[in-house]
């Protein structure tokens, strides 16, 4: 066995294509007489569609095929097929699309889209979730009831609820009556915009025969190929779905997104392709965006400083469609309770259609956004108490022993959220009696994700070998940046013994030639593909060694594998792969094997679908990853800046496969945690809808400058039982509790607590404000005790 | 209306018809099919499309073609030279400063005009150099350590006089 390839720092081994300029992205892709596509987009939040007048614009010159609602009328949706291609009776977000054009160039297009006449009733918008709750409502989508759905997903006929999943665990109602202390607050986060530096886009042909051919930057080759199949009614085999490079996803590309409309278009001009790629405008409000949350916490605790009764109530902004979103609503609630053990829980977590833009997956998948109520409301209740709140975690939390709110009994392989919260309190020194200076403070959250998915979700592989033996595998999973092909490379190189170097890993699939994969979401990966290339390793090793052991006349289970070798180790006589993997050729000229390769698949074993009341559930998600992080800021007093000087984060990833790579991870998603933290929000204008900081110039995300001076990075590695090698997904989750450490540590630097996110400059020096006022009241009023100031 | 330029490019020297509305990006992508060189928000916001023009960046999507006529235009195809990569390639890759890459061409891009004009930069010279080249996914720690890595191996190389330090750059492009 040559030195171990796990663990250690395997340059990515798409690097070279992506820092020379090599690497193609769909828009880098040169298509013969492409055509150019315009969408013709709602202005409205909310309105009837009387009637849609295309003719007009088809006359145009350079006009190749224009389409409308009523010419593909069929529903897509990954769970709940609830939009159409086009709108067809009714818009339900600003920007969504009515029709659309394919010209010979884009500003053709964009002029005929321009003459495309549009009949609208405006119908009264909801943009806040409360609002679309409360009885009575106006109907986002008063045909709900007819809609195909996946049977774990509830929809409400008659109200805007797209999902609803109840969490009933012990007796919450007693438990509550008979707590020392009971403490609620309700938290709220805006609706936010992924921001991939690559803009979607999608290039689509329907040739004379009628087979489609689709190009997309998308993280779900083979769901697209699904849902455009449903969508059109087409054969699978018929259709067929290449992702090259994609410039970023962070769950905006999963999924189905343009697509559709890209093949709608390609259906009334066959034989031509046709790009539709939105602008850095549209991309803010016209794709998917991740959804608004309302939570209101209720915890009651005993004496002991334990947690009795928890209460979640969360409100899930989904926008003008749920198809996606609906089971991010039930994500949250099987991971109501986040890191902590709750004996009595009231869990409700309720998807609500609004006129705002469609909520989908977005990095966390709903996780930040409990995490920024749990974390904080844990926060309080340890403040209130008077206990330290790292320790106050510590008496609370999930660990081997302990049951999740569905009632699973964690045992000691599901990770140390406990182990976390320690590192990261050391690393940024968090003891209860440090030293304190006024404006500067330290704060800590936890954070825990499941990969939030059908419980049949699989992976698949292909291994081969190339004449010089160089093996190479086949992937559906898409590496959009976290580094899946090369963990992938350095997982067959560790099963197979054979250098990363004689490994290449083909990370753009085509769906016509490539194994299934459902989709490259809820940090899945690095666990279901990496399982399913030690399972083919292992056919390929036999394979290898069976040919070998007729060839040199030994026993098979007698011969190992040493750096592309088969080896015998009695005799020392030893065959390279390269005699190997396409077929043994004896002296006399007679051959046996052939060429090697094999096909393998992952699978979750074992998941069980949760109780429709009380969705108790022993086993409802496939793994667990538990983290913390703590930051150190320094707040500004006069303007209200916040600083955040230093993050600390620790995650149980069961083992750290490659160190850089997971560091990258880390570092990437604790600053993307900091932009939606503390700057970052998808404002509408509350009477048009329309989103008004549309572009990078007015929605910032955090660029070089707003980098924490300090990021420390640490892993705890406790096995995941059926992980390879004992690997759990990571992605996802190193983006979760940073905001709310931040605000926690808000609360430690100045005593003031900001409860909906993102926390900005004004929003701080406003409750610095009123805290101030509140503090003069007291003096006047010659009170002791000081009440906090906070801000909604 | 269409105007005839004619440009250096990575050293090649190109002439050709474009529009006069046309944008450098389009021009290099479209015209030349140099697509490292990418477009994320068109309006010199995201640095993705950063080009060296006359040695200095500027966003392509923010130049005319028609403004780089007799002036010489530097990619991210132009900083390796038949398969030797420039030392900020090179720490990229060491530094695993590199995730989805489509910020990658416009970043190491800046950091050559940076390292060119300053060769000993401090970290805060680096994230500032960097400032308006924006990146979803790496939180920039390891795009940082990058530049800075890659300036020491070229001062190294420098001293040494060795082809390590010698930027794939064109020399003769004017400053």
């Amino acid at each position: 066995m040559s030195a171990p390839v796990v663990g250690t720092d395997v340059p990515r081994v798409d690097g070279l294509e992506k820092v020379t300029g090599a690497a193609k992205y769909t828009a880098d892709l040169k298509f013969p007489r492409l055509l150019h596509v315009a969408v013709v987009r709602s202005p409205h939040p909310h309105a009837r569609v009387l009637d849609v007048r295309t003719d007009r614009a088809a006359r145009m010159p350079g006009v190749r095929a224009v389409a409308s609602g009523r010419d593909f009328p069929l529903h897509t949706g990954i769970y709940l097929k609830d939009q159409t291609v086009f709108a067809t009776d009714r818009v339900r977000f600003v920007g969504d699309p009515v029709a659309a054009v394919a010209a010979e160039t884009p500003e053709l297009a964009a002029e005929a889209a321009a003459q495309v006449h549009v009949e609208y009733e405006p119908l009264p918008p909801i943009f806040d979730v409360e609002e679309g709750f409360a009885e009575g409502a106006p109907l986002v989508h008063p045909d709900l009831g007819s809609y195909e759905v996946v049977p774990w997903i509830r929809p409400k006929a008659g109200t805007n609820v797209c999902n609803h999943l109840k969490i009933r665990k012990g007796d919450y109602a007693s438990a509550l009556k008979g707590s020392w202390k009971v403490f609620e607050n309700v938290f709220r986060v805006p609706q936010v915009q992924h921001v991939p530096m690559e803009p979607h886009v999608s290039v689509a042909r329907v040739d004379l025969a009628g087979k489609v051919e689709v190009h997309s930057s998308a993280q779900s080759p083979f769901t697209v190929r699904h849902l455009l199949a449903h969508c059109f009614g087409l054969p699978h085999g018929d259709v067929r779905v290449h992702v090259p490079y994609v410039g970023g996803g962070f769950g905006g590309k999963a999924g189905i997104n343009l697509e559709p409309i890209a093949v709608a278009l390609a259906m009334r001009c066959r034989g031509r392709w046709v790009r539709l790629m939105v602008d850095r405008h549209e991309e803010f409000f016209a794709t998917v965006v991740r959804q608004g949350l309302t939570a209101t916490l209720v915890t009651g605790v005993d004496r002991h400083g334990k947690v009795q009764a928890q209460k979640m109530h969360y409100l899930w902004n989904c926008g003008g469609y749920g198809g996606y979103g609906v089971n991010i609503v039930r994500s949250a609630g099987y991971t109501c309770g986040g890191a902590y053990e709750f004996p009595n829980v009231e869990g409700d977590s309720i998807g609500v259609y609004t006129n705002r833009p469609v909520g989908s997956a977005y990095r966390g998948f709903g996780m930040q956004e409990i995490h920024w109520a749990l974390e904080q409301q844990m926060d309080r209740v340890a403040v209130e108490l008077g206990i330290d709140p790292a320790e106050f975690r510590l008496k609370n939390c999930l660990g081997a022993g302990k049951s999740t709110v569905t009632g699973q009994l964690l045992d000691e392989h599901a990770g140390r959220v406990d182990l976390c919260i320690r590192n990261v309190a050391k690393a940024i020194g968090f003891e209860p009696d440090r030293e304190r200076t006024p404006y500067r403070g330290k704060g800590i959250a936890c954070a825990v994700k499941a990969p939030a998915m059908p419980n049949d979700a699989a992976s698949s592989v292909i291994l081969k070998f190339a004449e010089d033996a160089t093996l190479e595998i086949l992937i559906s999973g898409i590496d959009y940046g976290q580094g899946l092909m090369t963990v992938v490379a350095q997982f067959a190189s560790e099963a197979l013994d054979l250098p990363v170097e004689k490994i290449r890993v083909k990370g753009c699939p085509d769906t016509d030639l490539s194994p299934y994969d459902w989709q490259t979401v809820a940090s899945r990966q690095t666990w279901a593909t990496g399982n399913a290339v030690f399972r083919a390793a292992s056919e390929i090793r036999g394979k290898l060694c069976a040919t070998a052991a007729e060839a040199l006349s030994v026993p098979a289970e007698e011969l190992s594998l040493r750096g592309g070798a088969v080896v015998h180790e009695a005799t020392g006589r030893a065959l390279p792969f390269e005699r190997l993997v396409m077929g043994y050729q004896f002296p006399d000229g007679h051959a046996i094997g052939g060429p090697v390769a094999a096909a393998s698949s992952y699978l979750p074993e074992g998941l069980l679908f949760l109780d429709p009341e009380t969705s108790q559930s022993a086993k409802p998600v496939a793994k667990w990853t538990f983290g913390a992080q703590a930051v150190s800021i320094a707040v500004d007093p006069e303007t209200g800046q916040v600083t955040v000087e230093k993050v600390a984060a620790c995650y149980d990833v069961g083992k750290v496969v490659n160190p850089a790579l997971i560091k990258g991870q880390t570092y990437g998603g604790i600053v993307q945690g900091l932009g939606t933290g503390t700057m970052e929000e998808l404002v509408l204008d509350p009477k048009t809808g329309r989103a008004v900081n549309a572009s990078l110039m007015d929605y910032k995300i955090p660029s070089t400058e707003d980098v924490p001076a300090e990021m420390a990075v640490d892993f705890v590695e406790t096995a995941q039982k059926d992980g390879p090698m004992g690997a759990r997904g990571i992605g996802e989750h190193t983006m979760i509790p940073t905001p709310a450490a931040i605000a926690n540590a808000l609360w430690d630097a100045c005593g003031i607590r900001i409860s909906e996110m993102p926390i900005t400059a004004e929003k701080v020096w406003r409750a610095l404000k009123a805290k101030e006022r509140a503090e003069r009241g007291a003096k006047a009023a010659g009170e002791a005790r000081v009440p906090a100031g906070t801000v909604a | 209306m269409k105007k005839t330029i004619t440009l250096d490019v990575n050293g090649v020297a190109e002439t050709a018809e474009v529009e006069v509305g046309q944008t450098l990006l389009r021009f290099l992508r479209d015209g030349l099919d140099l697509t490292g060189t990418k477009e994320g928000c068109n309006e010199g916001e995201c640095g993705s499309c950063m080009v060296l023009l006359d040695g200095r960046p500027v966003n392509s999507c923010l130049v005319l073609a028609v403004e780089a006529d007799g002036r010489s235009v530097t990619t991210v195809e132009g900083l390796s030279r038949e398969g030797v990569l420039h030392p900020l390639q090179k720490a990229f890759l060491s530094q695993a400063a590199v995730q989805c890459g489509f910020c990658t061409p416009g970043m190491v891009v800046s950091a050559a005009a940076l390292l060119r004009e300053n060769p000993e930069p401090t970290e805060d010279d680096v994230k500032k150099a960097l400032a308006g080249n924006l990146c979803r996914c790496t939180g920039y720690k390891q795009i940082v350590d990058a530049v800075r890595d890659a300036a020491a191996a070229m001062r190294a190389g420098a001293v040494a006089g060795g082809e390590a330090g010698k930027p794939a750059e064109r020399e003769e492009v004017p400053a």
